[in-house]
């Protein structure tokens, strides 16, 4: 069953067409990779599947529910959370603080002024940061930590809304190898443990062909190929985009 | 916004006040209640241009309803106190919803012009409706109850108001909603996509600020026995926004501590000298280019840092 349906939907920026007709069936418990090379629209999908844009024509349903009307504090509350490309947290704030009002978020409590917020969701606030393994930095401001240290804090906001399908945006990226491969391994360990459908982008093919269930091949805003890894790796024309003689 | 050291300089500042009738002249008692009626102004304020990090150029207006409609409750249609104060704080919670709906969708410069242009127009109707207003030349004596009359019980009518006024604000800004408030100021974009609807978080923000806003004005109205014109006007707004950058906007005391300093110095620079305005936009200067935190940002800076 699809969690997430993307029907011939487009994307035009004035004259320019950043996603063409792409159409894209997000299956419940799959870890679904969209790749392709840089400039080819990944960014742009995201954003329109996370509400974050209104596409220019098509239709996205997410869990049954078409995602035109709603904002993305509304398409949070249906199930999903996203990560960004560049780190996007609260920089000034704590890493538990970060955290913390993302679970107050969660809990519909950023409706009540009168519950005092000190030592509110404290445990489950640990809980989390543990569990990216950002427990060390729980008292540090988010905007100190290195870079793999806050995309791993940004993943821990995204899990504070107990999503349903996680969408994480080159998860990896600025990361040294060392990092890339702890951070897929924790990634891969958090979908598995939670049963979260993942859709990521990402530009490490290894780290695709790693966790990947399925994979979509996007290349100047149309999807090209999609399907198992091993499909999508003997697919002639994905062949010729990666290895440019295009 | 809030902290321990913060909770215990209000204890303090609540104290002193109160030993203020027993030691003071009337003279600085009356000064007291004008630096009280000013800092609640400016803690109204501060719910939107510190906690979600809308600064809005027009807040005097609901400070100039609040005032309006006190003065009208009870002196046009005779009603108590505190159902005149409760009247006119509605009416400013009213006025703030429905300007506010229109003024949250919009984001940084366009949301304070669009507070300012609102607030003109509030300034402007106070002249126009003379029938409500008294135009012009203000709505000139106000019926009060009797007690509140005498100076020192005046005081400690205010002092209670904003003593309360302070404790809600305080309970607000430690609260789950004071942190999504601040989330909302840090990053709207982030905030969002954790399921925070930013726009109504603003509006309710913008809604508390203006009921408080009004309540000051209540006071002000009270205390001068009358409400002008002027307290709608954009320059009442632009000193309440210094007062608040001056004491700090991340902080919850910052707004007294600028409040208290720019009154008083107003009141003591007209004792030498009618240019004001050239002192006030000294601090002005000084803020923007020294104190980008404003006094409480100074204070923190002079104390020694103790690192988590």
């Amino acid at each position: 069953m699809a969690i997430l349906e993307v029907g011939n939907v487009s994307k035009r920026f004035g004259n320019f067409t950043a996603i063409k007709g792409v159409s894209l069936n997000v299956e419940a418990g799959a870890t679904h990779a969209i790749i392709g090379p840089n400039g080819a629209g990944k960014t742009t999908l995201f954003n329109l599947v996370s509400g974050l844009t209104p596409p220019s024509e098509g239709e996205i349903r997410f869990r049954d529910r078409r995602l035109a009307r709603m904002r993305p504090h509304d398409i949070v509350k249906v199930g999903m959370a996203r990560s960004f490309q560049k780190v996007n947290i609260f920089p000034r704030k704590t890493a538990a603080e970060n955290v913390q009002v993302a679970l107050i978020a969660n809990s519909g409590m950023n409706y009540n002024f009168f519950r005092s917020a000190r030592r509110l969701f404290h445990d489950e606030t640990m809980e989390l940061l543990a569990l990216v393994k950002c427990a060390d930095d729980a008292d540090r401001r988010a905007g100190e930590l290195a870079h793999g240290r806050q995309k791993q804090l940004e993943l821990a906001v995204a899990l504070a809304a107990d999503p349903k399908l996680l969408l994480l945006d080159e998860p990896t990226a600025g990361m040294s190898i060392a990092e890339t491969k702890a951070s897929i391994e924790l990634i891969k360990d958090i979908v598995a443990k939670r049963g979260l459908t993942l859709l990521f982008t990402e530009h490490d093919m290894n780290v695709v062909f790693e966790i990947a269930s399925t994979i979509s091949v996007l290349h100047h805003g149309e999807i090209i190929a999609s399907g198992l890894p091993h499909e999508v790796r003997e697919n002639d024309d994905v062949k010729r985009i990666y290895l440019g003689k295009d | 916004m809030t902290s321990r050291p913060q909770l215990i300089f209000l204890l303090v500042m609540f104290a002193l006040l109160a030993v203020l009738p027993f030691v003071g002249s009337r003279y600085f008692v009356e000064l007291a209640v004008q630096v009280m009626i000013f800092s609640l102004f400016a803690l109204s304020l501060n719910v939107l241009a510190g906690h979600v990090g809308a600064v809005s150029f027009g807040h005097a207006a609901f400070f100039a309803i609040g005032g309006y409609a006190c003065a009208f409750f009870l002196t046009r249609w005779g009603w108590p106190l505190p159902l005149a104060m409760a009247g006119a704080v509605v009416v400013s919670a009213a006025a703030s919803f429905i300007i506010g709906i229109l003024c949250v969708r919009l984001n940084a410069i366009y949301f304070s012009m669009l507070t300012l242009a609102f607030s003109m127009l509030v300034w402007a109707i106070a002249i126009k409706w003379k029938p409500v207003t008294g135009g012009d030349d203000g709505f000139v004596g106000i019926t009060m109850p009797q007690a509140l009359t005498d100076p020192t019980n005046f005081f400690w009518f205010t002092y209670a108001v904003f003593a309360a006024s302070a404790a809600a604000l305080w309970v607000l800004s430690a609260s789950a909603m004071g942190r999504a408030f601040v989330a909302v100021r840090e990053n709207a974009v982030r905030a969002s996509f954790l399921g925070i609807d930013t726009k109504r978080m603003r509006l309710i923000a913008f809604v508390i600020a203006g009921a408080f806003a009004g309540l000051a004005g209540c006071l002000l109205a009270m205390y001068v026995r009358g409400m002008y014109p002027t307290t709608a006007f954009w320059t009442q707004s632009g000193q309440v926004i210094i007062m608040v950058l001056l004491g700090g906007v991340h902080s919850f005391v910052g707004p007294i501590l600028g409040a208290t300093t720019l009154y008083l110095l107003e009141t003591t620079t007209h004792q030498y000298t009618e240019y004001w305005p050239i002192v006030m936009g000294l601090i002005l200067m000084v803020i923007v280019l020294v104190l980008p935190d404003g006094l409480v940002g100074l204070i923190k800076r002079l104390r020694p840092q103790r690192r988590a």
